[in-house]
């Protein structure tokens, strides 16, 4: 966990105070809804189909209990009860009163916690690995560097009315969870022959309408030269971004068009003016920052207690621990995923009373850490092996002890047309309806990993173009359609998924998603061999064939 | 931001004007009465593209009390009753067409 210091507080607090007079200027009139707009856009107040929606941001996915129960608070207080995480560590929720924000803005800010730039031509939530801190293999925990970033970028004057919205992603394993490579800016964290901290800077990668992986700008920029390096990228930005063209504003359009080589010498050609000056960091502020990271006091523990073995005779535990648990940097603990992917249920949403008891679950077995991950799963960071039974009970009262983390039915999607006033079609009752297919336990391992993300729009948001299975909802003389991608992915070996054919109506896509499925299982060299590998090494013209055989 | 009454007005068939309340974001349609109301079954129907400018003009100069005004259509049956012209506007009538998490 992250302590704020007294400059986080006084801030938050003067922006709720502003906010709450710009929000009382706007319901007597004294501003127009013209001039308000902006005014809410940087505080994550957007405007959806049937009310405001309000996001918050959960820096680099790290949250405590006391910050998860003053989420479930607001959900109760000023929304419908439950709230919805995102692939970027926000949480949403959709039916905030406007009236009533400013006073949910200060419940919020007294647990450090806020909504700056979470919506915007600005930089947004610094997002990193959900593992940070705790995975096993880890150069050092990235969210040291996110939370100077985050310091950094919040209200930086140069960053506040960029050409459009600006995401940065940090992750420090050799398996990228942070998706670094479909963000503007990707940060990989590692280590120079000398022992020296940097990162390999990645840049221009997005998705949405033009969808581009990010290339390599500089394989290795010192720690130290990170803030003035990333000053620099965005100043080329600032200057070039076309503020003409809302298609073609994000970075990614600008890498393209100039070509890596030509933006890059750009980038190199500002930094060198700019490096040595006040945005070198030292040894000294880097401890600082790292000294406001609080680790568990972690004790020495077996690698297998017998509560663990005991356990491990109920198949259920088993199925659950196989899927869920994986192994923490340090011996006797463990990370737990915690799904928000139930069969049949809107995937990313928890409910206040569930949060409630995560929050409490958290405090008694996981230091009272919990983190949000992009998969809009959440996780428990730090629990005793010993206390895994415990952990697998206490979820699976509130209906989260889910086996499914990385399988079939572990569907990222967005709100899509149920919410979103810019959708084409719906995407939850779709990934609803694909979890149903597979709600069986044993076919859903047998089929092994398989991400599929749903959008309702180009616009991305719920990552179709990476997932393994995309889903793009288009609108085809006022009917739903969905045009099928696969072979995408977003890790490490980021790559954008194929059209497969034709767009298909809202009735057909879980049956096409089980023919692609079908088609997989009869394809595959081997039970080892995951959905996109068989994608990658036979094309998508056999899936093809079988989906539109009987079409 | 462009105005709506800045862009082109076409409509196909019969229309209403709908935005969002200012104070809570809820759906509301233009009356004929130079109000708002949220039922759809108070809206004023517009039939020609005039009269559908004329009735978004008087909503949009409401900027105090809704957002974001714009000609939506809707279908009307021969017994007068009106229902929404198409998915989006039924979504926003009738609410998400999933149950919500905390319900049930
Ligand atoms: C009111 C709801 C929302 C609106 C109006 C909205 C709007 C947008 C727009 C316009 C874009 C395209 C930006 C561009 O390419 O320049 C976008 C991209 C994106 N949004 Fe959303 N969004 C909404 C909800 C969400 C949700 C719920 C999530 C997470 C589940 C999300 C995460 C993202 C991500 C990850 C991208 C694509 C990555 C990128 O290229 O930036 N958004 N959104
Ligand atoms: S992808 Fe489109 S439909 Fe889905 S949330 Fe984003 S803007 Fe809305």
């Amino acid at each position: 966990m992250y302590a704020y210091d007294d400059i986080d507080r006084t801030l938050v607090n003067e922006r709720v105070a502003e906010f709450r007079d710009q929000v009382k200027r706007r319901l007597s009139g004294e501003l127009t809804e013209d001039e308000f707009k902006i005014l809410r856009l940087q505080n994550g107040v957007y405007l959806q189909l049937h009310a405001y929606m309000y996001r918050i941001a959960i820096p680099y996915g790290t949250l405590s209990s006391e910050q998860l129960r003053r989420l479930a608070h607001v959900a109760r207080r000023y929304d419908r009860g439950y709230g919805h995480f995102t692939t970027r560590q926000n949480i949403q929720f959709n039916w905030i009163k406007l009236a009533e924000l400013p006073d949910a803005m200060a419940d919020l800010a007294e647990v450090g916690i806020q909504s700056m730039q979470t919506s915007g031509n600005n930089m947004r939530n610094v997002t990193s690995d959900q593992w940070a801190g705790v995975a096993p293999g880890e150069v050092e925990d990235p969210r040291i560097w996110a939370e100077l970033l985050r310091q950094f970028t919040t209200l930086h004057p140069e960053f506040s009315f960029l050409p459009r919205k600006f995401k940065i992603a940090i992750t420090a394993s050799a398996h990228d969870r942070a998706a670094i490579k479909i963000h503007d800016i990707g940060l990989r964290l590692l280590k120079n022959e000398q022992g020296e901290t940097g990162f390999e800077v990645l840049v221009g990668g997005g998705l949405g309408r033009s969808p581009f992986i990010a290339k390599t700008i500089k394989p290795f920029v010192h720690g130290h030269d990170i803030l003035s390096y990333v000053e620099a990228i965005l100043r080329v930005y600032n200057q070039y971004g076309r503020r003409d063209n809302i298609y073609k504003a994000r970075i990614k359009i600008l890498v393209h068009e100039l070509g890596i080589e030509t933006f890059a010498a750009e980038v190199e050609e500002e930094w060198q003016q700019i490096r040595d000056g006040v945005l070198k960091l030292d040894d000294g502020i880097v401890e600082d920052i790292r000294s406001r990271f609080f680790y568990p006091a972690y004790e020495t523990l077996p690698h297998m207690p017998d509560e663990l073995r005991q356990a491990a005779h109920d198949p259920k535990f088993e199925a659950w621990r196989k899927n869920s648990v994986v192994a923490h940097k340090v011996q006797g603990y463990a990370i737990v995923t915690v799904s928000l992917k139930p069969i049949g249920k809107p995937p990313g949403d928890a409910t206040a009373d569930q949060m409630d008891a995560l929050a409490d679950i958290a405090d008694k077995y996981s230091f009272g850490e919990i983190r949000v991950g992009h998969e809009q799963n959440l996780a428990l960071p730090h629990v005793r092996k010993r206390d895994l039974p415990a952990v697998w009970k206490a979820l699976d009262a509130i209906g989260l002890a889910i086996p499914n983390v990385n399988l079939v039915s572990d569907i990222i999607a967005c709100p899509g047309l149920d919410y979103c006033s810019l959708a084409n079609a719906r995407s939850i009752p779709i990934a609803q309806e694909i979890t149903r297919r597979f709600a069986n336990h044993d076919t859903a391992n047998l089929i092994g990993r398989l991400h599929i993300n749903i959008s309702g729009c180009i616009n991305a948001c719920g990552h179709h173009h990476v997932g393994h299975i995309g889903i793009l909802g288009v609108e085809k003389n006022n009917e739903e359609f969905y045009q099928i991608t696969i072979g995408g992915r977003a890790d490490e070996g980021a790559v954008l998924g194929t059209l497969i054919g034709p767009a298909v109506p809202y009735a057909e896509v879980a049956d096409v998603v089980e023919d692609i499925v079908e088609a997989y299982l009869a394809l595959r060299a081997s039970p080892e061999e995951l959905f996109v590998d068989t994608v990658a090494r036979l094309g998508v013209e056999p899936f093809r064939e079988r989906v539109y055989a009987t079409r | 931001m462009t105005s709506p009454l800045q862009q082109k007005i076409k409509i196909t068939g019969p229309s209403i004007i709908t935005a969002n309340r200012t104070w809570d974001g809820a759906v509301i349609y233009r009356t004929g009465t130079k109000s708002w109301s949220d039922e759809l079954t108070d809206a004023a129907i517009v039939r020609t593209a005039d009269e559908a400018r004329a009735l978004l003009s008087e909503a949009v100069a409401d900027d105090l009390n809704a957002i974001g005004p714009y000609i939506a259509p809707v279908e009307v049956a021969t017994d007068g009753a009106v229902k929404p012209g198409n998915m989006r506007e039924h979504i926003r009538l009738t609410g998400t067409t999933i149950a919500l998490p905390a319900q049930a």
